[in-house]
């Protein structure tokens, strides 16, 4: 599905200069049956063909798909081909239909042509690095537009001194290994994504691969901090998480972003329950694309979950098609490749926004993390049902 | 700020002990892949 989203966009963009072409193309005058089906030219391909690979349009490659010889192959008293020619044994291989049997250990020994390398390759150098780091750039922008429209949301009655803990040292430990193992592998990634379009032309081969050669080292082995510190992130906030009737007032008075009203909240508002489920999913996904190329052709998800996904007849109702379930490992690769990356790009959109609220976007916020202990008119303002309970505790308890 | 520091170092020793402890796993490729009769090295 995601394959033929991103060649959507990549037609998208190749197609608008076909609107604006300098040239009629036509067939000669002297061309016989322009629009003759296939079959009148013994299954190859035609003029329409060539036309619209010109014009950067999708063209129907079924009639190779599926000419790989069929009963062909297993006719008696041929031999080990049997009457398929070497066309469609080629076909065969290329499509990755073909019995192929190797004594490499590795699975790739099996794959001599790989019709899924190409597509991939154009993403990865092309609209993959462009969107992703459009949506970056945008989302700075954004933040840079409400920062100078709204400002710093400030405590109105100023801070009285008075502090409440917030949040237990462990809880703040789990946070920065998450935060600081995120932060790592975001800077390693986008090095090791735009090493060869930027830092190449820049600073020449040897750097390049000084500097890749670290960061894979450093992206590799901080991703597991990164996973144990998900977990723990979960098993401690998940009950503060689940959505609750709150939430709606919350997001009715818009989080009091906008205004000056204060919204009640308990322990985490709904904004925060956002974040948390947007982390914990969009990081569950990276870790598992991301394990699957720790250990190469060990962990092929993608044509196991193509298959589900065609059974639940979505791919085609939404109009993509049967999506492809035979994959070749290193077809596999390249998904969990483009998946890991795309996700990377979404939640670094999002942790720019989590950052700049804790810590710009509003007063007094950042205590929470730093020292634990949060104003109590911070409190007031922003948490008010949680403040509530904690002073409750706190009398039920009192400190000897 | 204690805690976010320890946070750091966590995540260094998490590093350096993954690093070592797949190692000596033979998670590489060029371990995985090795045999009697094909080096990868």
């Amino acid at each position: 599905m995601l394959r033929h989203l991103m060649a959507l966009f990549v037609l998208v963009l190749l197609a608008l200069p076909g609107v604006a072409s300098a040239q009629d193309v036509r067939p000669p005058d002297n061309a016989v049956n322009v629009d003759a089906p296939r079959a009148s030219t013994g299954g190859a391909q035609t003029l329409q063909d060539v036309l619209r690979r010109q014009q950067g349009l999708a063209v129907d490659d079924s009639f190779r798909r599926n000419n790989i010889g069929g009963d062909a192959g297993t006719a008696p008293g041929l031999g080990p081909l049997g009457g398929t020619s070497d066309a469609e044994q080629w076909r065969a291989l290329r499509y990755n239909e073909a019995d192929v049997r190797v004594t490499t250990l590795n699975t790739t020994g099996k794959v001599l042509v790989q019709d899924g390398g190409m597509w991939w390759l154009d993403i990865r150098r092309g609209a993959l690095p462009a969107y992703g780091g459009w949506l970056l750039l945008g989302t700075l922008a954004i933040l840079a537009v409400f920062f100078l429209l709204r400002g710093r949301v400030r405590v109105e009655d100023g801070m009285s001194g008075r502090t409440v803990t917030r949040f237990k040292a462990i809880e703040r430990f789990a946070h920065w290994m998450l935060a600081g193992s995120f932060i790592l592998l975001a800077v390693t990634g986008l090095l090791s994504l735009f090493g060869r379009k930027v830092l190449i032309p820049a600073f020449g081969h040897g750097f390049n691969s000084a500097l890749l050669t670290g960061t894979k080292y450093i992206h590799d082995n901080v991703s597991w901090a990164f996973m144990i510190a998900l977990v723990m992130v979960f098993v401690m906030w998940v009950w503060h998480n689940l959505p609750d009737r709150t939430d709606l007032t919350w997001v009715r008075y818009g989080g009091g972003i906008i205004g000056k009203k204060h919204p009640p909240a308990k322990k985490f508002n709904a904004g925060q329950k956002l974040i948390f489920w947007s982390v914990i999913l969009l990081g569950a996904s990276v870790s598992v694309s991301g394990l699957s190329m720790l250990f190469p052709f060990d962990m092929p998800l993608f044509g196991h979950t193509f298959a589900v996904l065609n059974d639940t007849g979505l791919p085609q109702a939404l109009g993509f098609g049967t999506l492809p379930v035979n994959l070749a490992p290193q077809e596999e690769m390249q998904y969990a490749q483009l998946w890991h990356a795309i996700i990377g790009f979404v939640m670094m959109a999002i942790i720019f926004g989590h950052i700049y609220i804790g810590t710009l976007g509003m007063e007094g916020a950042y205590d929470a993390m730093g020292s634990g202990e949060v104003d109590v008119n911070w409190a007031e303002q922003h948490h008010s049902i949680w403040l509530e309970k904690v002073r409750e505790t706190e009398h039920r308890s009192p400190a000897e | 700020m204690k805690v976010m520091f320890a946070g750091f170092a966590g995540i260094m020793v998490i590093g350096v002990v993954a690093y070592f402890g797949l190692h000596e796993m033979g998670f590489s490729s060029q371990d995985v892949y090795s045999s009697g009769n094909v080096r990868l090295d």
